[in-house]
């Protein structure tokens, strides 16, 4: 194999972590010589390590705040093709009020859906809307060609833009798989840079940026850990497990390694990245052992919307109905919530 | 030579396969005697809580089935239950200590019941729905529809097969899906009757069978926001007032206990007690 040196050579486009971290000269070669020598993942080590903490017994008061907790870390999604206004609608009313029979229940941290739903989902949540706040429920969008990114860097810019412009403020980016399976980490480093880049807003602020990996195409436990690294370096607010369209899609120990890079990262700069694991997480008992790994790998700092989200739809009824029962002492059924 | 005896450890019947109870936890069954025969699963309210999933599930598919398919569903059971009843009648005897031809004469019974109810299945509509006369120009229909998910509370005493069959095969007929918890006393008869379900026709959780003590378990099926309806024919001994109060909270339907040998005997009216009535306008002019 000949290596193209021209553009290996090439210098990526300027950011600071990255600078940082890997050196002023960053270019093709050097963050790749950064992301292949980072050790690999023991794979059976981490997956017992996932499902000792996924045997955890959490009982009644634990309980009672964990699935508090879940819904407000939720981030109430619809993806479908066939959405409709309507639908964005109803969906934003189930994230103000979950469960309408008790007035207590939390809201859900976020709304996510497509680029061209964010004016429904604006308009529909009103003052409920973060906007750029910590309070309120906020809006994010998939942005970049999802869920598969397969289309001209211009178009995922014009993409990001427009659903920034629109008020979203996160945005769910996708990776193009294709370029960091063939080992092109630097234009996948530059796209993050430039989608980082099309987030920002009028006023100078920035819209969250949630980098997915969609870890179901990428193998290995190796590819993971890199493509977490990368993600980050890149100025990624967030990394997201999945897309939801493709299976596997968050498992504990995918999200697991995730997490052992946001804690790496954060001995090593202080800072702190936020994990989104999205896509086949259902139950509560699933989302509670997701609750506890947090807090055994990263700690309980970051058991709170800035830093941890679920991607789910059906999640948030399961959760609803574990409440009845904990309220009402009586198994509660699918007639007692809302049909999604 | 003498074999050793294999006691067997029984499972519960759940969505059409045999899980261990979720607790882990088994009693033992005796025999008249006393002596050991087997160990039985303790179902959990967790377990129950899964059968109502299960049966929840199944409710469209076993409802949206014809009548006649039921109905040749149901004859396929007591067909099954003919090829078997050397070991029913084997296993009453043991356990109720019934003499053989007492036993022999109850699993009879019981393959009748399953073939007097299977006659039913595409016939109870005729009889209790109606076209009703109005004041305009509209056809208006009644029709039973299956009520839902049915959690049954069958007979404890003696008659254990017949008991069982005699609570859960109306049920059936109208298109429920079933949990019913067992005798506790002499549950091997139902957990025979689950391994001939399995290998019948009827679906993965139409009927879903829990063996252990009806008193833990009955309370959390008569609040379960899910179960549509409580057939408490077995449940003389337990507090089944209190059960009824329980259930009335989510507005189920509820039949009361029945004592002695006529206990769920054959009737259109258990049929009936598990249907909801649908009535129908329909214009005449356009037809």
């Amino acid at each position: 194999m000949t290596i193209d040196t021209a553009s290996a050579e090439r210098a990526v486009a300027p950011a600071a972590r990255a600078i940082e971290v890997v050196g002023g000269d960053l270019t093709e070669k050097s963050l790749r010589r950064y992301l292949e020598g980072i050790p690999g993942v023991d794979a059976v080590g981490l997956e017992t390590r996932a499902s000792a903490l996924g045997t955890r017994s959490i009982k009644t008061t634990s309980k009672a705040w964990a699935l508090d907790r879940i819904i407000e870390l939720i981030d109430l999604t619809t993806l479908e093709g066939s959405d409709t206004p309507g639908k964005v609608r109803s969906l934003v009313a189930k994230a103000l009020v979950p469960d309408a029979a008790d007035p207590s229940t939390p809201r859900v941290a976020a709304v996510c859906v497509y680029g061209d739903m964010v004016p429904y989902a604006v308009e529909a949540l009103g003052s409920a809307h973060a906007a750029g706040s910590h309070t309120g429920i906020q809006v994010a969008a998939v942005a970049t060609a999802f869920p598969s990114g397969r289309a001209s860097l211009a178009v995922k810019l014009a993409d990001t833009k427009d659903a920034v412009a629109a008020g979203a403020d996160e945005i769910d980016m996708v990776i193009d798989r294709g370029a960091f399976l063939s080992g092109r980490y630097g234009e996948v480093f530059d796209e993050i840079v430039a989608v980082k880049a099309a987030c920002e807003r009028d006023n100078g602020t920035f819209a969250h940026l949630k980098v997915i990996l969609e870890t179901g195409e990428l193998n290995t436990y190796d590819n993971v850990r890199r493509a977490s690294w990368l993600a980050i370096l890149a100025g990624g607010d967030f990394i997201k497990t999945s897309t939801g369209k493709v299976s596997p899609a968050a498992t504990l120990p995918t999200t697991l390694s995730m997490l052992e890079v946001v804690r790496d990262w954060h001995r090593l700069t202080g800072e702190k990245i936020g994990v989104k694991p999205a896509g086949g997480i259902r139950s509560s008992k699933d989302a509670i052992k997701h609750l506890v790994t947090v807090a055994e790998t990263v700690g309980e700092d970051w058991l709170t919307p800035e830093l941890f989200r679920f991607g789910a739809s059906s999640l948030l009824n399961d959760v609803l109905l574990q409440r009845q029962k904990l309220r009402t002492g009586a198994y509660s059924g699918p007639a007692y919530v809302t049909v999604d | 030579m003498s074999r050793l005896t294999i006691p067997k450890t029984y499972k519960l019947y759940i969505g059409g396969k045999f899980p261990r109870s979720e607790s882990g936890r088994v009693y033992e069954v005796a025999t008249r005697g006393g002596d050991f025969l087997a160990n039985a699963a303790k179902a959990s309210r967790k377990d129950a809580r899964d059968a109502v999933v299960a049966a929840r599930s199944a409710v469209s598919g076993w409802a949206g089935t014809s009548g006649y398919n039921r109905g040749q569903v149901l004859y396929r059971i007591a067909e099954l239950l003919e090829g078997r009843s050397a070991q029913f009648v084997a296993e009453i005897m043991r356990v109720e200590g019934a003499s053989e031809s007492a036993a022999v004469a109850q699993v009879d019974k019981a393959i009748d019941r399953w073939v007097w109810y299977a006659g039913w299945s595409d016939k109870y509509a005729q009889v209790t729905g109606s076209s009703n006369p109005v004041a305009g120009p509209y056809f208006n229909l009644s029709v039973p529809e299956p009520t839902g998910v049915v959690a049954i509370v069958a007979p404890q005493g003696e008659g254990s097969l017949l008991g069982f069959v005699g609570a859960v095969a109306p049920a059936l007929v109208a298109g429920n899906t079933v949990i019913v918890l067992a005798s506790e006393r002499y549950p091997l008869s139902a957990i025979s009757l689950s391994e001939v379900l399995a290998t019948s026709d009827v679906p993965g959780g139409v009927v879903n069978i829990l063996t252990g003590s009806p008193a833990e378990i009955t309370p959390w099926l008569a609040s379960h926001a899910d179960v549509n309806a409580l057939d408490l024919v077995g449940a003389g001994a337990l507090e089944w007032v209190d059960l009824q109060i329980a259930a009335a909270e989510t507005l189920k339907r509820v039949l009361p206990p029945e004592e002695g040998p006529d206990a769920a005997a054959p009737s259109l009216d258990r049929i009936a007690a598990f249907t909801e009535t649908k009535t129908v306008w329909h214009t005449k002019g356009l037809l």
